[in-house]
């Protein structure tokens, strides 16, 4: 390529794209030049030092423009008089980097020296010892003596929490400002920050309360010393006695690669225990980062109220029973001919277990219903986005457009994604009904009224009306990214958006590029792979759940959610759970089967991207419980006396990829296979991307789809019927409409004691005006009426919702499925 | 036949002569012997003169361990609550003398001189369990007028794990 430059690292030549910076091309050979202050995913600053090199540039002559040659026929090379610092230097054509001279040896011993003046002899118990990077380049670079008077060491704080994630030890900070970088240009949430200076500089945090950003457990990994270190590892363990083990993270759909480090463990009664949850490097996915739910939110594993038994209705109570009883029970109160059967199952269930549930639902001749209030997930199987890079290199040439989301909280790590791709270029049209954190980036933001969301996404197409700035970045761009969300939206309102999504797509006539495409930020981790396996949600489910006469739900809790939901559970005639606790629905059942938490198994998710993931066990397997997918075999089993085929997850998953025309071929070992990722981390070298790890276990795999195989696409027409919208201005009622929250009270992060300050108490957001309208204040405790029910919430302020509406944040007690009229009283 | 007698004798004059010299056997248990001052035997987690622990439970030793015998398990305390300098104690620590081979390195690998191979080498038990030695056991007893861990103390005080650095060159 023209833009190609060839140079020589210590003696080995190289050829890279031109801008490439000398650390990141020597990496490319195996070189590590060592640094602290650099992170490949930053910015350089060239704060530290530590990664000063010797450059040389070949001599040009300056009449003839060519290099100069010296007696031998070689270019003549032009040293600089001091060191250059790797980190924000580029490489040149002909540029000579000599990185292990004795003069590049000196200034590192001399840098180090520096670093330890004040830095404290703490690696006995510091939480970064055996994995620090400080430690790592002292061992391999440092003098092991210091000039410096022992007495001019400065002694600072040690315990500084903070927040209540993060703790600060003011001694270890080599003043680097990686954490600040990433808080600032990363997460952008600015909230920590230097104060001082000199030998006197420390980390501070200006927000309340301390450290308020959703991404903060990424500083501690990036952090090259011990200075920041999460409250939930603290001194739990030292790094090299931990153990790995491979999982994908089930709270949200993008799916994260995760490490869990175990031990066996005293304090626990020596049961093998979750330490902490680390990045795994998938530059499809998560590239290294995660999100505090996803790093704090694994301790629901630790709940004592485990179901270990299955239980039976005996004379209206629960009682405990054999597996070979209730599995016997359940299949001859399946039995009957014609009966009307109705499966519900949770999207957080494994591809394995909902394709088993999913037969079962077949040979019974029943109703598949996905436990989940978003639509679309038909058409992302046809039209969805298909990049191999997922949104790590998106840039310019891209038009994104988010509707309907907030991607702040419903899925944070895309929001990360979307919001660094516009840094790279790419432009960004939001669309919603009020302001989002996303806002703040897009380059067009349009607002509609609740209800008129498909209508405004239809008026995007090219040649509508009113499409202007944005159809016509819509037009200009190479590719489209449509992200839809559930933000105010019903299943009926989610139908409308995503089948306008997918019309905005087909009518771009982008379709068919692999960054073209939809994203549907679904509720669940699994949902898309339900939509893949058959499941559907339903309109009406209370109808659905009451008119059932063997219903068989998996992982869903509609009595304890909605108690329109347990009256008609209450209605139903025969009720089979499959449930890791007692919930409120498992308590109205007939049969309670316990199952094992994803961490005790292995099994596949298909996250919102549609790359299948595997995650294997974690913990030891209690006794008791089985796998989702062995149990509904087994029951499948005795029903219509098939073979018993689900018995391991693996051979589960290769029947499932035999059927379902998108996952043929796959096979857990594809699932496994991993490609070099860029750029190069998790290697020994930890100072160069902090202890995110290597990805040895698998990327997944993405799977294609309709468009991107030039198929003929089964897409329903767009409803572009006007929704009929409530006159509220004569109404006593405001409409209730539901939002999502990322600290909700859902039963997985209710657990974390971590995280359990952070969830919300129950809250509604309205306009300052509406506010007035009803004599409400911030702050302020009143009553929602939602189907006759009264909820106490906390009222909230926020201008951007739209006057005459509420929000109501979902998974927060109140029963919130679509919009609805509510009243709001004192 | 005069040489069998030759050597009878000679084995009777042994005898008397140990009757006269002094014995080397003592009387064990009441009586115990001197061990040579590099004897490794059981260890011994040794306290501060304040009574606070030396052990801040960093897993070095456990780490050095070539026998994997040591088994330390760490938590975090407070001024009110203090068992050692610092923020971190063991709040687990387990030998197992089924495993340990008195090498001494975890003697070594303790950056407080915490955990010393003393002078006991009584060591006995009747079951697997009990050849595991736990904290309480391995700590060196409290003397008086110290008070034993867990210790309120003044707040503020002890903010070091591993004692403060000597200038080598001094």
């Amino acid at each position: 390529m023209a833009n190609d430059v060839t140079l020589t690292i210590d003696g080995t030549q190289l050829t890279v794209p031109a801008g490439t910076l000398i650390v990141d091309a020597a990496r490319e050979i195996g070189i590590d030049i060592p640094v602290f202050c650099y992170h490949p995913k930053m910015e350089p600053v060239g704060m530290c030092r530590m990664c000063l090199v010797e450059v040389g540039r070949p001599v040009i002559d300056r009449t003839s423009g060519q290099p100069v040659v010296d007696d031998a026929g070689n270019p003549s090379l032009q040293f600089g008089p001091k060191l250059e610092t790797a980190c924000t230097t580029p490489v040149s054509q002909g540029m000579v980097v000599i990185g292990m001279s004795d003069k590049v040896k000196g200034a590192r011993n001399d840098v180090l020296e520096f670093l330890l003046t004040s830095h404290p002899l703490d690696c006995p118990i510091c939480d970064k010892g055996g994995e620090c990077p400080l430690q790592n380049l002292t061992m391999g670079f440092g003098k092991g003596t210091s000039r410096f008077d022992f007495d001019d060491k400065k002694h600072n704080d040690k315990h500084v929490p903070l927040g209540d994630l993060i703790y600060l030890d003011r001694e270890r900070c080599i003043q680097c400002g990686r954490c600040v970088r990433f808080q600032k240009d990363i997460a952008d949430d600015p909230v920590i920050g230097f104060y001082q200076r000199g030998r006197n500089m420390e980390i501070i945090t200006n927000s309340e309360p301390g450290f308020d950003s959703i991404f903060s457990g990424n500083t501690s990994d990036i952090c090259p010393v011990g200075a920041l270190t999460t409250a939930d590892f603290r001194f739990g363990a030292r790094p090299w006695e931990l153990k790995s083990a491979t999982s994908i993270c089930n709270h949200c759909p993008v799916g994260c690669n995760l490490t869990y480090n175990t031990r066996r463990e005293a304090k626990s009664g020596g049961k093998i225990v979750i330490k902490r949850a680390m990045p795994r490097q998938n530059e499809a996915v998560n590239e290294i980062w995660l999100c505090d739910k996803g790093r704090f939110g694994y301790h629901f594993t630790e709940s004592a109220e485990r179901l270990l038994t299955p239980l039976i209705r005996q004379d209206g109570e629960l009682v405990p029973s054999s597996w070979e009883d209730a599995i016997d029970l359940a299949a001859w109160k399946l039995r009957p001919h014609g009966l009307n059967f109705v499966a519900l199952a949770n999207g957080r269930l494994s591809n394995e277990d909902l394709y088993t549930l999913k037969e079962l639902s077949d040979n019974l001749h029943g109703n598949a219903c996905l436990y989940s209030s978003m639509a679309g997930g038909d058409l992302a199987a046809q039209v969805g986005f298909t990049s191999p890079d997922g949104l790590s290199k998106i840039g310019k040439g891209t038009t994104i457009l988010v509707a309907a989301a907030d991607l702040h909280e419903e899925a944070p790590i895309w929001w990360l994604q979307v919001k660094n791709a516009v840094k790279r270029g790419a432009k960004l049209i939001v669309l919603n009904a009020r302001a989002t954190r996303l806002d703040k980036f897009a380059a067009a933001i349009i607002r509609y009224r609740y209800g008129r969301e498909a209508d405004s996404i239809l008026s995007l197409i090219k040649g509508a009306e009113n499409a202007g700035e944005s159809g016509r970045m819509i037009a200009e761009a190479d590719d489209l990214l449509v992200i839809y969300g559930s933000d105010g939206l019903g299943l009926s309102g989610s139908k409308q958006v995503s089948s306008a999504c997918a019309e905005l797509l087909v009518k771009s006539g982008k379709l068919g590029r692999p960054g073209t495409g939809l994203l549907a930020v679904w509720q669940h981790a699994n949902d898309q792979g339900a939509w893949d396996i058959g499941f559907r949600p339903v309109e009406d489910m209370g109808k659905v759940i009451a008119a059932a006469d063997g219903i068989y739900i998996a992982g869903a809790d509609p009595a304890g959610d909605n108690p329109v939901y347990a009256a008609a559970l209450k209605a139903a005639r025969f009720i089979i759970v499959q449930e890791q606790f007692l919930t409120a629905t498992a308590e109205l059942a007939d049969i309670v089967f316990p199952v094992q938490t994803i961490i005790e198994r292995d099994g596949t998710y298909t996250n919102g991207m549609r790359r299948v993931q595997r995650f294997m066990p974690v913990l030891e397997k209690p006794s008791g419980p089985r796998p989702d997918y062995l149990v509904t075999a087994q029951v499948r089993q005795r029903v219509v006396h098939s073979n018993l085929e689900s018995v391991s997850a693996s051979q589960g998953f290769m029947i499932m990829a035999a059927h379902l025309k998108d996952y043929q071929g796959l096979t857990y070992a594809k699932l496994m296979e991993t490609i070099p990722q860029h750029p190069i981390m998790g290697r020994s070298d930890l100072y160069y991307g902090g202890t995110a790890y290597d990805n040895r276990q698998g990327l997944g795999v993405q799977l294609s789809n309709a468009a991107a195989r030039h198929e003929q696409l089964r897409l329903v027409e767009a409803d572009t019927m006007e929704n009929e919208l409530p006159d509220l201005e004569h109404m006593e009622e405001l409409l209730a409409v539901p939002v999502r929250v990322l600290y909700d009270s859902g039963t997985i992060t209710k657990s974390s004691r971590l995280l359990e300050k952070r969830i919300h108490t129950p809250f509604i957001c309205l306009h300052p005006k509406t506010a007035e309208q009803k004599e409400m204040a911030s702050g302020d405790r009143v009553m929602i009426q939602v189907n006759k029910t009264d909820y106490l919430v906390t009222v909230k302020l926020d201008d951007s919702v739209p006057t005459l509406h509420v929000l109501v944040p979902n998974s927060l007690g109140i029963p919130m499925e679509k919009p609805i009229l509510v009243k709001v009283h004192r | 036949m005069a040489n069998g007698v030759y050597e009878m004798m000679r084995g009777l004059w042994q005898t008397f002569k140990s009757a006269w010299t002094k014995p080397i056997t003592i009387q064990y248990p009441e009586e115990k012997r001197m061990v040579s001052k590099r004897f490794r035997g059981r260890h011994v987690l040794k306290r501060y003169n304040n009574g606070l622990e030396k052990c801040i439970g960093c897993s070095l030793c456990a780490a050095a361990c070539p026998a994997d015998a040591i088994f330390v398990e760490s938590s975090e305390q407070t001024d009110d609550i203090r068992f050692s300098p610092g923020e971190r104690y063991a709040s687990t620590y387990e030998i197992n003398y089924l495993r340990c081979i008195f090498c001494g390195l975890c003697e070594d690998a303790c950056p407080t001189e915490a955990i010393i191979l003393e002078d006991n080498y009584e060591l006995s038990f009747e079951n697997r369990e009990s050849a595991i030695y736990t904290k309480d056991f391995l700590l060196e007893a409290v003397t008086e007028p110290n008070q034993p861990t867990p210790q309120k103390v003044q707040p503020g005080v002890y903010t070091r794990s591993v004692p403060v650095m000597q200038d080598p060159g001094e």
